[in-house]
């Protein structure tokens, strides 16, 4: 079997275990490149249906186009869109001025959180990748977060022949990883051999562009003259950098993305 | 390594296992830098938390990222990485080596093509040598090749290597596992790692990159018999979809087809499929839908196959299992078993056999602790569509539930008193 096709048939059966076995199940949608391959996915899966409602995180620093990106797909898609956003900590002053690791917490990680109390979700579709960071590297495609929302990555449960964790205690929810075995450039492979439309603040203009979406403070655009899908994958195909360079709050120390993980962090 | 764009490179999944201490971190780390498949920047990152922590460079950090596994030293659960040689793309699987931790061992392991058993030839062959050995067998992985490690340690001999060697063959042997080939090395200095070392002149085998380019891909699952289990039933429009994935075989429009253990048959109206890349009947590992002239009631679990070639059913099982759960495996006690996507409660009805891992000896008990493997019989409440392990790998294997986890894995024997024990 072809390579992406294999890729795309892992994860669809993944989305349809999830859709399954959690009758309260929502699915991040960060507008990013990845979680709109996700989307796509889920469109396959549920043959041209997307039964799960989305989740947006809010926090109010997001780039502006992303906003629009999101509005208009959602329409044309016909999607069940839940915006969520810590509003408490905003009125507080919360930014990322009060230190990046703290604003990511309070706007991301707790502002998911309310939204997941207040809607009772028990399962939470995401689009992250093993080979995103060392973290991630370590997951699984169904990966359980106790009631303060934390990942015990010391002892995970096994998860063999895709025979998921499915079964759960009333004060946990379960995260699902459907790209978890996907690289960035499978994304983009798939993202043209699908034409899936992606948001074109990845394209490159006046020789910069964004490699990995965010919150515009935290957020830095590549060296790039990468402005269709074609040229990026070329350019992937090249480089050695690695994606989440631009990314300010993984630099901030050392285990920075195991700790923000570790509280619930995407 | 620039491959023609056009043509996204197949890839294949690596596990590599071995007792802890025994240097497969370190044998990836040097796998990725040998053949220049680092990210940039992270090896830049790994010199740099060796010099916060005042530790000389160490390859096992390039994996190993959590805080306690580079404060301890061992990798406490697994990770996967990709690296590529000239002949095809890897997915490296490092998968723990300490005991307390076999559970992500398998984890790692159950996902791999083919393996990698790394030894310390300082060492020699260990208790987890031979548990990960056994365990491999009982995951029905057959392509594997030994790496005799740390060999600066033993001064290059080749007296030293012929004896771990020999050691650890005798053992794998008495469980019909055939090494493809057994390579010394020193994973620290790179030798035989992608190029031949000048150090051990006496040895005349592939190097590590070379062993692994010489496994053979995926077999493919297109020519066994159909084996296509219900996942779900949805009616979002007007067409009323089985959903599944085809485990084995191949499915057609016009099939006629019988659903195991109802006995209902139908015949396949539509194959369905959104947004296709390819069109035509369904075949192994394709995530799809069908529709039937007839509406049926099916629901999840069932397997589809064709007339001919219908899985076994039954509501007792014969297996080889493996434990992992904290809770010994007790006959009487509760459990789910999950096989394919089918789901029924269970209980130990006899344990006819625990093995000791270590030395292949058969134990006299009842119960099935943590990390030991035996040959157990399942009474299910209802019975289940199965197959045997030797026939059709995806329905025959199953895990055990215990509570909220999966406890244990196990691999479905033939179902009369044959000879077959593992």
């Amino acid at each position: 079997m072809e390579h992406l096709d294999a890729l795309e048939n892992q994860s669809i059966y993944i989305l349809r275990e999830a859709y399954k076995k959690f009758k309260k199940l929502a699915m991040l949608w960060s507008i990013g490149k990845d979680s709109t391959v996700l989307l796509w996915l889920a469109r396959k899966a549920f043959f041209g249906h997307c039964p799960i409602p989305l989740v947006h995180i809010d926090t109010s620093y997001k780039i502006p186009a992303m906003i629009a990106f999101r509005d208009q797909l959602a329409r044309e898609w016909s999607l069940r869109l839940i915006v969520g956003q810590n509003t408490a900590a905003l009125a507080d002053g919360m930014g990322p001025e009060r230190g990046r690791l703290t604003c990511c917490t309070a706007l991301k990680t707790e502002g998911l959180q309310l939204l997941m109390a207040e809607r009772g979700f028990t399962g939470l579709i995401l689009g992250i990748r093993r080979d995103e960071e060392g973290t991630r590297a370590k997951e699984r495609y169904f990966s359980p977060r106790d009631k303060h929302f934390e990942w015990n990555y010391k002892d995970q449960p096994p998860e063999l022949w895709d025979q998921f964790k499915t079964d759960f205690d009333a004060d946990t929810h379960i995260r699902i990883h459907p790209l978890l075995h996907w690289t960035e450039i499978d994304v983009w492979e798939y993202i043209r051999r699908e034409a899936i439309p992606i948001i074109d603040l990845y394209f490159a203009k006046d020789g910069e562009r964004y490699r990995s979406l965010g919150c515009w403070p935290c957020t830095g655009r590549v060296k790039s003259n990468a402005a269709t899908v074609e040229e990026i994958i070329a350019e992937l195909r090249a480089t050695n950098t690695s994606e989440r360079a631009g990314r300010a709050q993984d630099h901030e120390d050392t285990y920075a993305m195991q700790k923000l993980r570790a509280k619930g962090y995407m | 390594m620039a491959t023609d764009i056009a043509t996204p490179r197949a890839s294949s999944n690596i596990v590599i296992v071995g007792h802890v201490d025994h240097g497969k971190s370190t044998l990836v780390g040097r796998l990725f830098y040998d053949t220049d498949s680092l990210p940039e920047g992270r090896y830049a990152a790994v010199a740099r938390v060796c010099e916060e922590t005042g530790k000389p460079f160490e390859f096992a950090f390039l994996l190993d990222a959590l805080e306690e596994e580079r404060d301890q030293g061992i990798t406490i659960d697994t990770a996967r990485a990709r690296f590529h040689t000239a002949r095809r793309d890897y997915v490296l699987i490092d998968a723990p080596g300490h005991k307390e931790f076999l559970k992500n061992m398998v984890s790692g392991a159950a996902a791999a093509d083919a393996a990698l058993l790394l030894i310390d030839a300082a060492e020699g062959v260990q208790e987890q040598s031979r548990r990960h050995g056994y365990l491999l067998h009982l995951l029905g992985i057959r392509q594997v090749v030994v790496v005799i490690n740390k060999m600066d340690l033993v001064g290059y001999r080749q007296r030293a290597f012929a004896d771990v060697r020999r050691a650890y063959l005798d053992f794998l042997a008495a469980l019909g596992v055939h090494p493809q080939a057994v390579v010394p090395v020193s994973a620290r200095e790179g030798d035989n790692i992608a190029a031949a070392s000048a150090r051990m002149p006496w040895y005349d085998g592939p190097t590590v990159v070379e062993a692994l380019d010489a496994f053979a891909a995926r077999p493919s699952r297109e020519h066994l018999p159909l084996r296509f289990p219900v996942q779900d039933v949805y009616k979002f429009d007007h067409r009323r979809i089985i959903a599944g994935r085809v485990e084995a075989g191949a499915i057609a429009e016009g099939d006629t087809i019988l659903f195991t253990p109802s006995g209902h048959r139908g015949v396949v109206k539509s194959i369905e499929r959104w947004h296709p890349s390819r069109t035509g009947p369904a075949r192994a590992g394709e995530s799809i839908g069908i529709t039937l002239t007839e509406q049926l009631f099916i629901e999840r679990g069932e397997v589809i196959s064709h007339l001919a070639d219908a899985p076994r059913a039954g509501a007792e099982l014969r297996a080889n299992l493996f434990w992992l759960g904290d809770r010994h495996l007790a006959p009487g006690r509760p459990y789910v078993l999950k096989l394919a996507t089918q789901e029924v409660p269970c209980a130990a009805a006899g344990v006819s056999g625990v093995i000791n891992t270590a030395t292949l000896e058969h134990v006299a008990a009842h119960e099935v602790a943590k990390n030991e493997v035996a040959t157990v019989t399942l009474a299910l409440k209802t019975p289940v569509a199965y197959d045997c392990f030797t026939d059709i790998v995806e329905t025959g294997r199953f895990v055990l539930v215990d509570g909220y986890d999966v406890a244990g894995g196990g691999i479905v024997l033939p179902p009369v008193e044959d000879d077959y024990t593992i």
